[in-house]
């Protein structure tokens, strides 16, 4: 796989609002290699997306990044740590688009309606490459006709609220690959899409993929969404990786009970007709009153009184490439301990 | 396209009949008609008129015609530029008007640019910066001039004017050019006295203004597409002008039509403190004296211009804002 394009460690990324503080990220680490795909999965609410606005460094306030670093290799060579550099400075402006592309989550509301789409395809390419209008409009259309627009020389000059939904997410596909960027995050890109236009976007991300050899984060909260794309998984819960490994080791041996329980509720056509489908227990826990110790102990079926609500289970390493952080896995010595 | 303009001129045209039609009626509302008030101002300065004479104006001016007729006569006339004789001035009601209409015009368009160069601004970055300092400064004084009557601070900054700079604010010309034709040192003239009553009469918006543009755009600024625009790497400030401003301002677009008469209605005691030469004295006083052709022609006028800023503010919303010009073909 070679050198990491973006290496991610121990980030920590905090919104102190009046009422406290919620650690949306809570020191997340992982690799992220050229022409694979990271996945990162968890329910709504667990830090999945703030941790891919904090490599960014576009957490709105009052979201800060406090601590860890996103080490960024950059197309010259050099190593920037975007943690370190100054959010608003001139090179985190030409690391946003220029480096990494991202995708948002809403379709609708993530495009300005008072703009043509090249307009703000156009403004993309501009920002980040020397050319004229008339290239850059050139380009945009290119753009549109990559991403499977119909008919892109007319759609050029169309409102975001005149596409269907598919369709606009094809543009803000366009939109983060407007400056050639070596990574894309895709932030829950089909969440808002029907089935059949989900399976194409994800085909499109896909193809995308290999032709430019992208390093790809999608994050999502849809296991089959994971299986179908990724290479690795990072599993996040309350804002903290508890398991990651290679796509097959998590599917076949989860080892996190997380990991396990979010498995076990995707709904399987081999199932009895007419039987439950399996929940998580509970809800996630409001982020003002997060649990001690290991923050999906109350939720968990493995609950060990004594040792999971008392500390924080460290990361264990099962095979160089299978992290788990709980303490069933945890070396006998430091158990006793 | 068109078939919107064309839709929206009709309409605007069916206000305005049903605007003359309460100009009519306001004519009408005094007690008697134009006739018996004739008569009495005659008898007041003490000549008499015969019963035959005042007869035959009756005629000459339909009134013992039923009342629709005489809607429709004096429709004719308006439409001609016959507004009709002020009872109080003894001259055509639109030579009494005179320049007065233009100059509200004028001092309304110059407020309103200080309002907006003034309230815009601050209210982006009391937005953009919710809560700093700045912010809370310019909210406590922006309530501050909500608070004070306009005309309190018309006296205080005439007062001062005339105590440390000797200077007379009051008017919009100065003696030799009150009564003067228009000549280019009389537009002069009137420049130089347009600022201190457009700050004055501009303030009481301002104050509104800043709270709303500062609302307005708090709600843009959460919308994806300003992290949309900022995850492509565009410096925030264009971040900000390109996108949540311009949608803050749409709002905006569609008041053009209502300032006119708000200007004139809220700014009648200003412009009688500033002695400024705007209908809105002359209407007040009209109404005082009822001089009803005088009146009901200063309501009509304003109704009509406020239909036309109003359409005018249609076709600038549809110049500005994509959906309405989607909206026209669906």
């Amino acid at each position: 796989m070679g050198e990491p394009i973006l290496s991610v460690r121990d980030l920590e990324t905090f919104f102190r609002p009046d009422e406290g503080i919620v650690r949306a990220v809570d020191g997340a680490s992982f690799d992220l290699y050229p022409g694979r795909t990271l996945g990162i999965v968890g329910e709504s609410g667990c830090g999945k997306s703030v941790t891919a606005r904090s490599i960014l460094r576009i957490v709105d306030h009052p979201g800060k990044v406090e601590r860890g670093e996103a080490l960024l290799r950059r197309g010259d060579g050099r190593i920037v740590d975007l943690v370190a550099i100054d959010a608003k400075s001139a090179e985190m402006r030409d690391i946003r688009g220029g480096e990494i592309g991202y995708v948002f989550q809403e379709p609708m509301s993530s495009l300005s309606s008072f703009h043509t789409i090249g307009n703000q395809v156009v403004e993309a390419i501009r920002l980040h490459r020397a050319v004229s209008a008339k290239e850059a409009r050139d380009r945009a259309i290119e753009l549109l006709q990559l991403v499977g627009i119909p008919r892109p020389e007319q759609r050029v000059d169309s409102y975001s609220f005149e596409l269907s939904g598919g369709l606009r997410q094809r543009v803000m596909i366009a939109l983060a690959l407007a400056a050639e960027p070596r990574i894309l995050i895709a932030d829950e890109p089909t969440t808002a899409l029907d089935v059949t236009t989900q399976a194409q976007i994800l085909e499109l991300i896909r193809k995308i993929q290999a032709d430019r050899n992208l390093a790809v984060i999608l994050i999502t909260h849809d296991m089959g969404v994971i299986a179908e794309m990724a290479d690795s998984v990072s599993v996040m819960y309350l804002g903290k990786v508890v398991e990651s490994g290679p796509v097959d080791t998590i599917f076949h041996a989860p080892r996190h009970p997380y990991t396990q329980a979010l498995l076990r509720s995707i709904p399987s056509v081999l199932a009895e007709p007419r039987s439950r489908l399996t929940t998580i227990a509970g809800s996630i826990p409001h982020p003002y009153a997060r649990p001690p110790g290991c923050p999906f102990h109350p939720r968990c079926q493995n609950f060990m009184p004594g040792t999971c609500d008392r500390s924080a289970p460290p990361v264990t390493r099962l095979d160089p490439e299978h992290e788990v952080r709980c303490f069933l896995y945890e070396a006998p010595a430091e158990a006793v301990a | 396209m068109v078939t919107y303009i064309l839709q929206r001129l009709g309409l605007a045209l069916l206000t305005i009949l049903a605007i003359s039609v309460v100009s009519f009626v306001i004519i009408q509302l005094p007690p008697g008609d134009f006739v018996d008030t004739y008569i009495t101002n005659l008898a007041a300065s003490g000549s008499a008129v015969r019963a035959e004479e005042a007869a035959a104006l009756r005629i000459q001016y339909g009134l013992d015609q039923p009342i629709w007729v005489q809607y429709w006569k004096w429709l004719s006339r308006v439409a001609t530029g016959d507004f009709g004789m002020s009872m109080e001035w003894g001259r055509p009601v639109l030579e009494v008007i005179g320049d007065r209409l233009w100059l509200t015009i004028v001092i309304s368009i110059a407020a309103i640019l200080v309002t907006w160069g003034i309230a815009l601004p601050i209210g982006i970055y009391s937005a953009v910066r919710q809560y700093s300092i700045p912010d809370y400064v310019f909210t406590l004084i922006g309530f501050v001039g909500l608070a004070v009557p306009n005309f309190l601070l018309a006296l205080i900054i005439m007062y001062f004017g005339f105590k440390l700079f000797d200077l007379n604010i009051g008017g919009l010309f100065s003696a030799e050019y009150q009564l003067a034709p228009w000549s280019w040192g009389k537009i002069w003239d009137l420049t130089k006295h347009l600022p201190l009553p457009a700050v004055i009469l501009a303030l009481a918006g301002t104050a509104q203004l800043i709270r709303i543009m500062r609302a307005n755009l708090l709600d843009e600024l959460r919308r994806p597409y300003v992290t949309t625009a900022r995850a492509r790497g565009l410096p925030e400030w264009r971040v900000i002008m390109k996108y949540p401003v311009r949608a803050a301002l749409n709002p905006f677009a569609s008041t053009i039509g209502y300032l006119l008469p708000f200007v004139v209605s809220g700014s009648i005691v200003v412009s009688l403190v500033l002695s400024l030469p705007t209908v809105g004295p002359l209407l007040l006083r009209s109404l005082i004296a009822q001089d009803m052709f005088l009146a009901g022609t200063i309501v009509l006028l304003l109704g009509v211009l406020t239909v036309i800023g109003t359409f005018i503010s249609d076709l600038i919303l549809m110049w500005i804002d994509p959906r309405i010009r989607a909206g026209m073909h669906g």
